[in-house]
């Protein structure tokens, strides 16, 4: 273990955040045009997304656990729930529970109304502002932070460069006594039964099979499909992936080599944990950023070789290029050259380095592209129907 | 600069980072491979002579196996390879009684 440190807000309740952010988070849909209002005016992050009512089993527990989570995310420092009044979302609830923070809300029914709503919330930022003005970041070991990990607009160039390097970068957070969230499910089949192998006990192995086999019975039951059909993609073959397993292993690879130390939910709570874990998302690009989001993870390690501009409303995300032709097309996205692996200017281990040592940066305060250009998406899964 | 990345010591194909031609030698770990056939950027390039029947191992892992004998220097994939995924996973599993 090194001596390296990073420079963090220490939260009362003995998290440590690498952002200062004031969130104002709607708890229902319906209140999503007011919290846009307040955080404009405001000049703080809004987090909107379409759900918060009628809903049940699973689905409410998500919502529920991700419009919390993303408050109690330790990169927030303050924050303002919105609610309409009679959503499901328990919205009073939820601010109380907010810990190591200040933690407000308001309804717009009890305000009267959108204009008073926003009028209220406008004020009730401005005092959270005074609340955490001031604030200083300390030096924290680098065990402290949590990284989750993430491909998308992949080409042929993320399974021999972008992933590998940043596996090499996860394993140095491991052995630093970090934490790694290994994330979209969707990845996986093909190469369970290689993070199986890896799982620390039995326990978890069959919680790994669990995942992928809901996965593999959705496309079954919903679409009559299974993941090896037409898969490897024409587009893969053409790229040079010849099998299923030899694409999906170059999916997981970005969690490094180190044993899978759990599973754990879509946005379940990640605050203590040390090694390696899987965090059961979808692929899709802004809900698999948004489940570590949700759980409480720092910053996000995202590879791509097509190119994707997407950031998180609370997590600096990295955006690593493998492909050497997509990052001078798209410089103003791409934080890490991970081409140079490609073009054989440097090797896996020299761009895992970069990364890791550009992580430390980060969490210091040092800008991502993705943040530069305000990106800050964020989105909540559902599993049912809408009613 | 590198022509090819190994992506694991226990590989028997190399990636190529660069268009290979027949005839072209790659500089392998152990010793100078002639390539025989039209190997395209990101594409598997036997590092070996593999038998027919017997496993291609890519990042330490068996990710299929050889449909024929795949000389050093070949191009490896659709053509010589057959996807192994599903023997190898639902042998893995059975091994865990899962």
């Amino acid at each position: 273990m090194s001596t390296r440190t990073f420079w963090g807000f220490e939260r009362s309740d003995g998290q440590v955040g690498i952002r200062n952010h004031v969130l104002v988070v709607s708890t229902i849909s319906c209140a999503n045009h007011v919290v846009e209002k307040i955080a404009l005016k405001t000049d703080t992050i809004p987090i909107v997304h379409d759900t918060g009512c009628l809903q049940f089993g699973e689905d409410r527990s998500m919502t529920e656990r991700c419009v919390f989570g993303i408050g109690q995310n330790p990169n927030v420092g303050a924050v303002l729930f919105v609610g309409l009044g009679c959503e499901q979302t328990p919205t009073r609830n939820i601010a109380a529970s907010i810990t190591g923070k200040p933690a407000r809300h308001l309804f717009i029914q009890e305000s009267g109304g959108t204009t008073q709503a926003i009028k209220n919330g406008c004020a009730i930022v401005e005092e959270l502002k005074a609340a955490i003005a001031g604030q200083e970041r300390k030096p924290f070991e680098l065990a402290r932070l949590s990284v989750a990990v993430k491909c998308g607009g992949s080409d042929f160039t993320t399974a021999i460069a972008s992933n590998p390097a940043v596996g090499v970068a996860a394993d140095l957070l491991v052995a630093e006594g970090g934490a790694v969230f290994l994330t979209e499910t969707t990845g996986f089949p093909g190469s369970e039964h290689l993070l199986a192998k890896r799982a620390i006990n039995r326990d978890v192995a069959r919680q790994i099979y669990e995942i992928v086999d809901f996965y593999r019975r959705e496309m079954k039951d919903h679409f009559g499909r299974s993941p090896s059909d037409g898969n490897p993609a024409p587009g893969n073959l053409a790229g040079g992936i010849t099998t299923l397993v030899e694409k999906s292993y170059g999916t997981i690879m970005k969690g490094g080599t180190t044993p899978i130390q759990g599973v754990l939910k879509f946005g379940e709570d990640v605050f203590g944990k040390k090694g390696l874990w899987i965090m059961d998302t979808p692929g899709h690009d802004v809900f698999s950023v948004s489940g570590p989001a949700a759980g409480g993870c720092h910053l996000d390690w995202f590879t791509t070789g097509r190119g994707s501009p997407l950031g998180n409303a609370v997590m600096p995300v990295v955006k690593i290029c493998g492909n050497p032709h997509t990052y001078t097309r798209m410089e103003e996205n791409m934080d890490i050259n991970a081409g140079l692996i490609m073009t054989g200017a440097k090797s896996l281990e020299e761009i895992g380095r970069e990364i890791f040592d550009m992580t430390i940066r980060v969490a210091g305060g040092e800008q991502t592209k993705a943040e530069l250009l305000e990106h800050r998406e964020f989105a909540i899964p559902r599993i049912g129907s809408t009613l | 600069m590198a022509k090819y990345l190994i992506m694991s010591p226990a590989d028997n194909v190399a990636v190529a980072l660069v268009h290979f031609q027949p005839g072209d030698v790659l500089e392998g770990p152990a010793g100078p491979i002639t390539i025989v056939d039209e190997i395209p950027v990101g594409h598997k390039v036997a590092l070996q002579e593999i038998p027919e029947g017997s496993y291609v191992v890519k990042y330490g892992h068996e990710i299929g196996r050889a449909t024929r004998l795949i000389p050093a220097g070949a191009h490896a994939h659709v053509q010589n390879i057959y996807d192994i995924t599903e023997e190898v996973y639902l042998a893995e599993r059975r091994k865990l009684g899962l």
